[in-house]
């Protein structure tokens, strides 16, 4: 019954799916070429490279083994996390504010919030030296306060701030555009069944949001792990994996090295981005 | 699980929005426990307008209020209002299943799982769902969004039930076989109905009362047939079914128009009156025995009857539905018979 009439079809249009297919595979040319040429050839070469030192493939084994690399890979990954945590929170929370909430002076303060997006690491690191350097205003307030200085910038908490200042501004403007985008009747009928604000929160909004903070989140991950400008005008007492490949490769010329924790930085940031995928995928799943 | 709904009354209840454009005059409306209103109109009219100010999720503007029962709730947030809502794209909730969205009211409530479990298997039993329980709500036809919206918003026993336009999103053979449903439904369910819609079928398919409503304001309020037959004026005349609006002069006992006269009963007044005739009213007779005569202008065949368009009996040209059985040609003279209680004057307000 079935067999008829279909398969007639399917043969008299055969000719077409061809030269489609022909044509699809000349446009991802480019795209074939700019991969290989970007990232195929560099990476395979990098990572060639960080085998080729003194101890060849256990360079990469140095990452985990060699303490100094494995506390440096540890704070990196800690400081990232709570980067992406702390501004997760606070871009959603100032997000659904921002895009409900009509106010004088509202359309000023989305662009002061996403003005950072312009800034260089270098010259963000110099406003936390500015909030809370050792002439900072956090010091000046400190010591007339308690007759102490208080002094964060150079420390694990100014890089902490510094990458907050550097995230915020690129996920408010995701969260922003994702809450436009929620069904206004999704929460009315919630409410319509009894939801005060925490429930239709917890049940209808976050979950619409979700895609927007995983993404987004792992944006703000991937960039604290690896920032640069930010660590190098404030670390001086910190290691971040980003400045340790910086030393390794400038001032000891220890190419080997750098390229095995480069591999290594990029191999961690993927797997724990992978990672927050599936169990972000699950928690959408197992709640559908 | 039938008879938890409440009396519901709406007085002076406007609303003017904050730019200032009036979408609501202030109206009353009294709704008995158990029966199924239906707020008419074309859209702009109001109609929604004041469906969200029973739900709570518009304040009605200073004065207004609306009462459940004796309770005066103009006062009291949606989420305590315990009212079920059916939206017009159902809003069902995308990130649970079925079972969930219909559950989600009880759980909210805190009603135990073994208890919510066994109610919302009772709903999902009531509007036909069975099986579905386990699905995605993206996995769903429109029919059965529909009738999980319907579960949801039911199952909460909510003491005043909401439904704006729940079938307009469907096609129109569902919609009316899903509006013999909702109304089987609504009767065994016996809870306080307000429907909003703009198809005056499903208004008088539904209705137990009809609140016609035009630019804000009511036009009328009536049961289906006191809407159809007795309308209040030209407005609810043309909207609601299909109506020959002729003006004439009265004399008191009859019309006298171009193609002749027609007896009039009841309420017949001296000088210039709208007389509002339904197409169904008009009967085709020879015209030798007819006191108002016209000529066919086009027959049309409707299936279970014809159209005929007749000019020269009046000003405007006249439609009659009439039984298939009747030959007619375009040009034929016919005499026009119309019961004088069929005839209804009405007064001569703005269109």
């Amino acid at each position: 019954m079935r067999s008829g009439p279909p398969r007639a079809w399917a043969a008299g249009g055969a000719q077409s799916p061809m030269t489609k297919a022909a044509f699809i595979r000349i446009c991802l040319l480019p795209l074939a070429v700019v991969v290989a040429a970007f990232f195929v050839l560099p990476m395979t070469r990098l990572v060639w490279i960080g085998a080729s030192g003194r101890h060849g493939i256990a360079a990469y084994a140095a990452i985990v083994l060699e303490p100094r690399y494995a506390a440096s890979l540890l704070d990196t990954v800690l400081l990232a996390l709570a980067t992406t945590v702390a501004t997760l929170l606070i871009a959603t929370v100032s997000g659904l504010f921002l895009q409900r909430r009509r106010f004088p002076g509202r359309a000023l303060l989305v662009a002061m919030l996403t003005l950072p997006l312009a800034f260089p690491g270098v010259v963000i690191g110099f406003l936390i030296i500015l909030l809370a350097g050792r002439q900072g205003l956090l010091g000046d307030i400190t010591l007339a306060l308690f007759g102490q200085k208080l002094v964060l910038a150079y420390s694990l908490a100014g890089l902490f701030l510094g990458y907050l200042y550097f995230s915020i501004p690129r996920v408010i403007l995701t969260i922003m555009a994702a809450v436009e985008k929620l069904d206004p009747s999704l929460e009315e009928a919630a409410r319509t069944l009894g939801a005060g604000s925490w429930a239709i929160h917890r049940d209808i909004i976050l979950p619409a949001l979700a895609p927007a903070l995983i993404a987004s989140g792992a944006i703000a991950f991937a960039t604290a792990m690896g920032a640069f400008g930010t660590a190098f005008t404030l670390a001086t007492d910190i290691d971040v994996l980003p400045m340790l490949i910086y030393t390794e490769f400038t001032l000891s010329a220890n190419i080997a090295t750098a390229a095995a924790l480069s591999v290594g930085l990029g191999l961690v940031t993927w797997a724990i981005l992978a990672l927050a995928r599936i169990y972000g995928g699950n928690t959408v799943a197992a709640n559908g | 699980m039938s008879g938890h709904g409440v009396a519901l009354r709406v007085i002076d209840c406007g609303k003017t929005f904050a730019d200032g454009t009036r979408a609501l005059a202030p109206v009353a409306l009294e709704v008995g426990r158990g029966e199924t209103a239906v707020l008419l109109g074309p859209s702009g009219c109001g109609k929604t307008t004041l469906l969200r100010i029973i739900a709570g999720l518009e304040t009605p503007d200073p004065g207004g209020r609306v009462l459940f029962g004796d309770t005066d709730v103009t006062g009291v947030p949606i989420e305590r209002r315990n009212v079920g809502m059916v939206f017009q794209s159902y809003a069902l909730f995308p990130n649970m299943n079925v079972a969930d969205n219909i559950g989600y009211g009880l759980k909210i409530r805190g009603v135990g799982e073994a208890e919510r479990k066994t109610r919302v298997a009772a709903l999902v039993a009531l509007t036909g769902i069975e099986g579905l329980e386990r699905r995605r709500v993206d996995q769903l036809s429109g029919g059965q969004r529909q009738r999980v919206a319907l579960a949801r918003a039911v199952v909460v026993q909510p003491s005043v039930l909401l439904l704006d336009e729940p079938l307009t999103a469907l096609d129109a053979a569902l919609r009316e076989r899903l509006r013999g449903e909702l109304n089987r439904l609504l009767r065994k369910l016996g809870i306080t109905t307000i429907y909003v819609t703009h198809d005056q079928a499903e208004a008088m398919a539904l209705g137990d009362r009809i609140v016609v409503m035009r630019k804000g304001e009511i036009a009328q309020i009536g049961t289906p047939r006191a809407v159809y037959f007795a309308p209040a004026n030209k407005f609810v005349a043309e909207f609601v079914g299909a109506a020959n609006l002729i003006e004439a002069a009265c004399n008191g006992a009859t019309l006298v128009l171009p193609g002749g006269t027609l007896p009039v009963a009841n309420g017949a007044i001296h000088g210039q009156a709208i007389a509002m005739i339904r197409p169904e009213a008009i009967a085709i007779v020879p015209a030798e025995s007819a006191s108002l005569v016209g000529l066919v202008d086009s027959v049309s065949f409707l299936g279970d009857r014809q159209r005929v368009l007749i000019s020269a009996a009046a000003a405007k040209v006249m439609t009659a539905d009439v039984p298939n059985a009747i030959a007619l040609a375009v040009g034929d003279r016919v005499g026009l018979a119309v019961e004088p209680a069929a005839i209804r004057l009405l007064p001569g307000d703005a269109t």
